[in-house]
């Protein structure tokens, strides 16, 4: 575990959308400029700088080269890009940020995955040899999980109701949110036809376009920058078999161990955010740590990935959703998750306290 | 540096060639990690860590295929983390790796990066899934055309270094085009591609991979055979295009050099370091490397290759593996680069190795040459 406090200290994100105008690097300057002005630093005191985004998104390669513009890359700057969630970008900045050569560093995420069929894109995520040929897409998928949820007897279609109207609910408080109301019932969700049964299309998350970023700090100027930095306890991730048929699919061992890695003792947290894209998904990974909807935790305060769903920035989102919480007083301990793959094949954890 | 010092003391390279049909992209990558891992005297169990490095999805058309691959790379309830730099994306990788180990998160980390192109388009996949792009030739022949300009070099120096790198390719097993007899007149004949750069001048496009298992002191105590030490590592970006940019001689390029230079006390690398291995995708890349990074002065690069001193017995071989030039599975080209000059400081080269190596120099580029990934390495830790 770290041996230097790392902590967020600035941050900030767009507002996920359905079909957002400017492209993927017009969403990334304002959210990448807006996060570095909320650390008060100047963007020469950035050590490091990582980016996560996928080309497939884009629709073509290298599309991660235009974002360079967002980390303002000149004079050369120190930079590396993960083809991965903005989360994993982070990580990465967190890790090297702990050689304790520099002090502050930045990460962010961005992908617009409107111009494409998001349903077409991450088929082809899919083995090419033995799963991708059969043609499931990644809602057939879902399906197919949430059954097995279901089989189990660990879960109801009502209690997938459950959470959509926690997430429609906890969104209209959030003006980065793309899917609100205040006014949902699990009755009137209920009553909806099904999309892919037993998935409800408000159990599947929206087309969204959007970028995130986070500017961290170690030690004492995160003292200096922040009154009340968002201190990171532990971060870790880890990823499963790929093939569905070989794993569990109503439960999630890699959340479970991700968060124990970082350093999660099952202690009372305050805040969860959590990138569960399809509802049940959201109730397997309570289940992964020990939590509920219904318990002391407040789960998904932003309304989570089924409110908006920005690929490759939905799971620093989460983190920076969390980290807000702390940083504003409102909580002292948050646990934030970010998941890549079909199925929740690999997932991270981020444990973050105030001090 | 702080914390731990990371070593390189596994390293594995698939058989490059132009169709890898034999194998599957899983088959591919297992051929390269178990050589790696047999080379360290481990195996899957004691890898902590993975991270995967390759260059466009678009290339092999599956969409982040280290998803898939989780099972065969051994991470499965393992951390998996994928990079993307462009070309220079194999350096990276093993940069990325060995801040894992640096920074003290996990003792020993495997890192892998790979390319199948023979499963797609390469050129069809650069251009973005549309037909009519220039080529990764095509966008750098204007710089080489510069550099020819400036430094008044004569046209037979590219031809030179494409001679040198196919006859060193002959004395390296994993290489893909190995031309021992290889001669002035034959480079000089091919046909022009890309005006400077004529066929024989250019790389080839290989399927391929490259793993290095990176670990700390405690692990490097664990292992019979001797280690490459870091004790340079740096990463590099500027943007790709605007005005007053010198692509011939990138900024990005510089800083990564001096940095690493720096870390490891290095005042005069021409003749600090024993042996280079760049990254040279077509021939005057060489002399332009050599200049780009300050190892020899603004002009001098070409003379370098002229009076043979970047050849295999010279006072600073380059490539002695054959390079890119030789062998290009383009993810995993980067990585070549580091895992051969591990190889020449662990005096384990074979046929291509150059004599009481202590210090090496690995680099890759990519993108329009605004992506830079360098490493130094050595025969001892750093103090």
């Amino acid at each position: 575990m770290p041996a230097t406090d790392i902590a967020i200290v600035g941050f900030a994100q767009s507002p996920s959308l359905r079909d957002a105008n400017p492209s993927e690097v017009q969403l990334l300057v304002p959210v990448v400029t807006q996060a570095i002005e909320m650390a008060g630093i100047n963007r020469r005191e950035i050590g490091f700088t990582c980016a996560g985004s996928c080309d497939y998104l884009t629709g073509g390669p290298f599309a991660f080269v235009s974002n360079l513009e967002a980390a303002g890359a000149w004079p050369p700057i120190s930079e590396s890009h993960v083809e991965a969630d903005g989360a994993w970008a982070m990580y990465e900045a967190w890790m090297r940020l702990q050689e304790g050569d520099i002090d502050i560093a930045l990460a962010f995420g961005s992908g617009k995955s409107s111009p494409s069929n998001p349903a077409e894109v991450w088929a082809q995520q899919l083995d090419p040899y033995y799963l991708a040929p059969l043609g499931v897409d990644p809602i057939s998928l879902a399906g197919i999980q949430a059954r097995a949820l279901l089989d189990s007897g660990k879960a109801t279609e009502e209690d997938f109701a459950k959470v959509v109207v926690n997430s429609r609910r906890n969104a209209a408080a959030n003006p980065n949110a793309q899917l609100k109301d205040a006014d949902t019932t699990v009755e009137a969700l209920l009553a909806e036809p099904y999309f892919r049964t037993p998935l409800r299309k408000h159990d599947c998350p929206p087309i969204s376009d959007g970028a995130v970023a986070v500017v961290m700090a170690r030690g004492d100027k995160a003292r200096e920058l922040c009154s009340r930095p968002a201190w990171i306890r532990g971060m870790d991730h880890r990823i499963e078999a790929h093939q569905p048929g070989v794993r569990d699919l109503t439960s999630s061992p890699s959340t479970a161990l991700a968060a124990r890695k970082a350093g999660y003792d099952g202690g009372p947290l305050d805040v969860v955010e959590l990138s569960g894209t399809f509802s049940p998904q959201e109730l397997i990974l309570l289940d992964a740590l020990g939590l509920s909807l219904d318990g002391d935790t407040k789960v998904n305060p932003s309304g989570g990935a089924l409110a908006g769903n920005p690929i490759m920035a939905v799971g620093l989102v989460r983190i920076v959703e969390a980290a807000a919480r702390i940083i504003d007083g409102s909580a002292n301990r948050v646990l934030a998750h970010a998941t890549g793959g079909p199925l929740l094949q690999q997932n991270l954890v981020c444990l973050m306290e105030g001090e | 540096m702080s914390n731990e010092r990371c070593a390189i003391i596994g390293v594995g390279q698939t058989n490059f060639k132009k169709r890898r049909d034999d194998v599957s992209m899983p088959g591919l990558l297992r051929e390269a990690i178990d050589r790696a891992l047999e080379d360290a005297e481990l195996t899957l169990r004691d890898v902590d860590a993975v991270v995967i490095g390759k260059a466009p999805d678009a290339f092999e058309g599956v969409v982040t295929p280290e998803i898939f691959l989780a099972d065969a790379l051994g991470a499965t309830n393992k951390p998996l983390l994928r990079v993307h730099t462009a070309g220079s994306v194999g350096g990276s990788t093993c940069i990325v790796g060995a801040h894992h180990v640096i920074a003290g998160i996990h003792g020993t980390v495997l890192a892998v990066s790979w390319e199948k192109q023979s499963e797609g388009n390469a050129q069809w996949g650069l251009a973005g899934g549309r037909s009519g792009g220039i080529g990764a030739g095509g966008a750098f022949a204007p710089w080489m055309r510069a550099y020819i300009e400036r430094s008044g070099a004569p046209e037979y120096i590219g031809w030179m270094v494409a001679v040198k790198d196919r006859r060193n390719a002959a004395k390296n097993p994993y290489a893909h085009l190995k031309m021992p007899d290889i001669t002035l007149e034959q480079v000089k004949e091919s046909p022009m591609l890309w005006d400077p750069i004529r066929f024989q001048e250019s790389c080839p496009s290989s399927d391929g991979a490259c793993a290095v298992i990176l670990t700390n002191e405690e692990g490097a105590r664990r292992s019979s055979k001797p280690a490459a030490w870091f004790h340079g590592l740096s990463v590099k970006s500027e943007l790709s295009n605007f005005p007053g940019r010198n692509p011939v001689k990138p900024q990005a390029g510089v800083e990564c050099a001096h940095d690493v230079y720096r870390q490891a006390g290095i005042t005069n690398p021409r003749s600090e370091i024993d042996v280079a291995e760049l990254y040279v995708p077509f021939s005057w890349y060489e002399p332009m490397w050599l200049e780009g990074h300050d190892i020899a002065g603004p002009g001098e690069g070409w003379k370098m290759v002229d009076s043979g001193e970047t050849d295999l017995g010279g006072n600073f071989p380059v490539n002695p593996s054959g390079g890119v030039l030789s062998t290009n599975a383009i993810g995993a080209s980067g990585m070549v680069r580091f895992a051969e000059a591990a190889l020449q400081v662990r005096g384990l080269a074979g046929e291509h190795q150059i004599p009481g190596v202590r210090t090496a120099l690995a680099q890759a580029y990519g993108g329009a040459a605004n992506y830079f990934a360098m490493g130094v390495l050595r025969t001892t830790p750093p103090q």
